[in-house]
C-alpha cells in the first residue's frame, strides 16, 4: 500500500558517499535484517524439500531429490479434490460478505448523535478483541443442543433443540457468519476513515440540487469508498487459499470433516500430526498453495487495474 | 471519533425532507438491530456464567442469570492449569511485545528516511513475506534446528516483525517527522544514533503505543497457533491452549470437580465452568479495550494511508 520510489543518486561516487554517510542507519537495520533472513527467508530456501524426500538425518541439502513426486502424490490423493473444493468454497463464501462492513460504515456515517454513534461503534468493535479459541468456545456453548441459547429458546417454544455444530451442512454458514459477527465493526473502521476524507462540498452541492440522503450515499459516499474497497478485495482474493487455520481447525469435528478439511489444516495434519510426519509432502502442498495464491493475487490486481483503475501496486 | 462534519451543520439548516426523516429512522433501527445481534451472545454467556449448574444443564438460561451462583468462578479460581496458562500468556505477551516493538521501530525509522540507499528493496523484502512464505514445515524446521522447539523462545523470536505493522510505523515516521528535523540535528553535529535516541524515540511514543497494542493483542494474547506447533510441555502452555483443551476438546481435569459427589451435578458444573472461563479469559482485554480503542482506530487508519 506504499508507493515506492527510489531516488537515484547522480553518480556512483555520490551513491557510495550517501551509503557511508548513513552507516549508522544500516547498523540499526542489522538486527531486523538478520531476523528477516533467519525466520522468513531461510524457510523459503528450506521449501526446496518439497522436491526432495526429507529426513532429519540428512538435513535439507542432504536429502535425495525426488522431482515432482510429492506434488503428484497430492494430485493423485483422494484428499486432493475435497480439500481444494472446501478451501475454495469457504473462501469465496467469506468473500461474498465483504460489503457488510461497508454498509455498516455508510449507515454509521449518517448518524449525527455522537453518543449513539460512539456506543454503536464501541459495541460492534468489541468482538474483534475476543480470541479465536473463545469465539469458537462461545459458538459451541451458544449453539449447544442441550445447554445453549438456541436450545433454551427451542425449549421455550416447545421445539426440539437444533444441533448445528454437529451438522456438516451448517458448518460453512456458522464459520462465515460468526466471522461477520466478530469482524464487521472492526472492518468498518477503515471505511469510516475514508468517508471522513470525502469533500463536504460535494454533499453541499448535492443538497442544493435536491438530492436525498440515499442518493447522496449512492452517488457520493459509495464511489468515494470504491478505491479502498477494491484494494481490500484484491488483497483478500489473493489470500483465498489462506483460510484462517486457527478457526477452522478449532471448529473441526469428525462429523463435519468432509466440508471443513481445508488446505491449511491438511498441511498441518500431514506434516506435524500424522505418525509418519511427512515433512516433504506437507511442504509440497503448502508450496503449491503459496504459489497459486501469489499468481492469483497478481492476476486479480491486474484485472482490478484494468477494470477500475485501482490496484495495490 | 464522531466528528460532526461542517457540511452536516450547514445542511441541517435546510429542512429535512420527509424521505430523509423516514430514511434516518430506518437507519437508526438498522443500527439498533445490529447492536442487539452483537450483544446477544455476549449477554447470554455472561448470564449463564452467573447461573446455577442445574439451570445451565436444563437449558433454562437465556438473557438473565437463573438461580444466581458464583460456583463456576469459584471452581476456576482453584484451577492451577488456568492460572499457569494466564501467567505464561502474560510472560509471552510482555516480552514478545517488547521484542516486536523494538525490532519494528529500529527497522522502520531507517526505512522511513528518503535518503537511505536501498530502502525500496528492503521494504519490498519485508512486504514480500506478506504475499509468500516458506510455509509451515520449513519454518518449523528452522525453529527446531535453532534449538528453540519447546522453549519459551519459540513463542517470542519467530514473531519478530509483522510487515503490516512495519508499514504503519514507516508511514508514521514519514508523515510526522519532517526531513528538516534530521538536517537540523545533523548540522548541530548529532549522529544518526543520537538523532534516533534523542529526537525520534520521544516523538515516536504514539506509534509505539499503537504497535504495542497490535502485537500484544493480535500476535500474543489471543493466538494459540504458535504454541500449538512449537510447545510440547503443558507447563509452557499459554492461556489460549489451556482454553482450547477445556472449551473445545472438552477435557476437564477431574480434580477440578472432585468435591462434587453427584454425577449429574458434576456434569452440570462442567458446562457452567466453560461459561465462566469464557468470561474470565476475555475480561483482561475487554477492560482495556475501551481505553485503547482509539489507538487501534488510529493504527488502522495509518495503515490505510496510501
Amino acid at each position: 500500500m506504499l508507493s515506492f520510489r527510489w531516488r537515484r543518486g547522480t553518480g556512483d561516487g555520490k551513491l557510495w558517499l550517501r551509503i557511508r554517510r548513513n552507516w549508522q542507519l544500516y547498523v540499526l537495520l542489522l538486527l531486523p535484517l538478520i531476523w528477516l533472513a533467519v525466520f522468513r527467508y531461510a524457510p523459503m530456501y528450506g521449501a526446496q524439500i518439497a522436491f526432495r524426500q526429507y529426513s532429519s538425518a540428512f538435513g535439507i541439502e542432504g536429502s535425495p531429490w525426488v522431482g515432482l513426486a510429492n506434488f503428484e502424490r497430492f494430485f493423485n490423493s483422494p484428499k486432493f479434490e475435497p480439500v481444494i473444493i472446501n478451501t475454495v468454497v469457504l473462501s469465496f463464501y467469506s468473500l461474498v460478505v465483504f460489503p457488510i462492513p461497508i454498509i455498516l460504515a455508510l449507515s454509521l456515517n449518517q448518524v449525527k448523535a455522537r453518543l449513539f454513534r460512539s456506543s454503536v461503534q464501541m459495541i460492534t468493535y468489541a468482538p474483534h478483541f475476543i480470541s479465536t479459541v473463545v469465539i469458537v468456545g462461545m459458538l459451541f456453548q451458544f449453539l449447544h443442543p442441550r445447554v445453549g441459547f438456541t436450545a433454551a429458546i427451542a425449549n421455550m417454544l416447545g421445539q426440539a433443540p437444533p444441533n448445528w455444530m454437529g451438522d456438516p451442512g451448517a458448518f460453512r454458514h456458522i464459520f462465515v457468519w460468526s466471522g461477520v459477527w466478530q469482524e464487521m465493526g472492526f472492518n468498518a473502521i477503515i471505511y469510516l476513515a475514508v468517508l471522513t476524507t470525502i469533500d463536504p462540498a460535494l454533499h453541499e452541492a448535492a443538497v442544493v440540487d435536491g438530492a436525498n440522503r440515499l442518493q447522496r450515499i449512492r452517488y457520493i459516499d459509495l464511489p468515494g469508498l470504491l478505491p479502498t474497497a477494491m484494494v481490500l478485495l484484491v488483497l483478500s482474493t489473493g489470500r483465498v487459499l489462506e483460510i484462517a487455520f486457527e478457526k477452522v481447525y478449532l471448529m473441526q469435528n469428525p462429523l463435519n470433516l468432509g466440508v471443513s478439511e481445508v488446505i491449511n489444516t491438511y498441511v498441518y495434519k500431514v506434516g506435524l500430526l500424522s505418525p509418519t510426519l511427512d515433512f516433504s509432502y506437507s511442504t509440497a502442498i503448502g508450496l503449491l498453495k503459496g504459489l497459486v495464491g501469489l499468481l492469483l493475487l497478481i492476476a486479480v490486481n491486474h484485472a482490478a487495474r484494468r477494470l477500475t483503475n485501482n490496484s495495490v501496486w | 471519533m464522531a466528528a460532526m462534519t461542517s457540511y452536516e451543520s450547514h445542511i441541517n439548516r435546510v429542512k429535512e425532507s420527509a424521505f430523509d426523516r423516514v430514511f434516518m429512522m430506518g437507519n437508526t433501527i438498522f443500527l439498533l438491530i445490529i447492536t442487539i445481534i452483537i450483544l446477544l451472545p455476549l449477554i447470554f454467556i455472561v448470564a449463564a456464567s452467573f447461573s446455577s449448574a442445574e439451570a445451565v444443564t436444563a437449558g433454562r438460561v437465556t438473557l438473565w442469570p437463573v438461580d444466581f451462583s458464583l460456583l463456576g468462578y469459584e471452581t476456576i479460581f482453584e484451577h492451577k492449569k488456568v492460572w499457569n496458562g494466564f501467567a505464561n500468556s502474560l510472560f509471552y505477551t510482555f516480552f514478545g511485545t517488547f521484542f516486536n516493538v523494538t525490532m519494528t521501530i529500529i527497522a522502520a525509522y531507517p526505512l522511513s528516511r528518503q535518503d537511505l540507499v536501498g530502502r525500496r528493496v528492503i521494504i519490498f523484502a519485508f512486504v514480500f513475506t506478506m504475499l509468500f512464505s516458506g510455509g509451515l514445515i520449513p519454518t518449523f524446521i528452522v525453529v527446531r534446528d535453532l534449538g528453540l522447539y519447546n522453549t519459551r523462545w519459540a513463542m517470542i523470536l519467530p514473531t519478530g516483525i509483522g510487515p503490516f505493522n512495519l508499514l504503519i510505523a514507516i508511514t508514521f515516521f514519514r508523515t510526522t517527522i519532517p526531513p528538516e528535523l534530521n538536517e537540523a540535528a545533523r548540522i548541530d553535529g548529532a549522529s544518526d544514533f543520537r538523532i534516533f535516541r534523542s529526537v525520534i524515540l520521544p516523538l515516536a511514543r504514539p506509534i509505539i503505543a499503537v504497535l504495542a497494542l497490535f502485537y500484544a493483542v493480535n500476535t500474543h494474547w489471543n493466538t494459540y497457533f504458535q504454541a500449538l506447533i512449537y510447545l510440547k510441555d503443558q507447563e509452557l502452555f499459554p492461556l489460549q491452549l489451556v482454553l482450547r483443551e477445556i472449551l473445545i476438546q472438552n477435557s476437564i481435569d477431574a480434580s477440578m470437580l472432585i468435591d462434587i459427589e453427584d454425577l449429574v451435578a458434576r456434569e452440570g458444573l462442567r458446562d457452567l465452568l466453560k461459561y465462566s472461563l469464557i468470561v474470565v479469559a476475555s475480561v483482561p482485554v475487554m477492560i482495556l479495550y475501551p481505553f485503547v480503542q482509539r489507538h487501534f482506530v488510529k493504527g488502522m487508519t495509518l495503515g490505510s494511508i496510501k
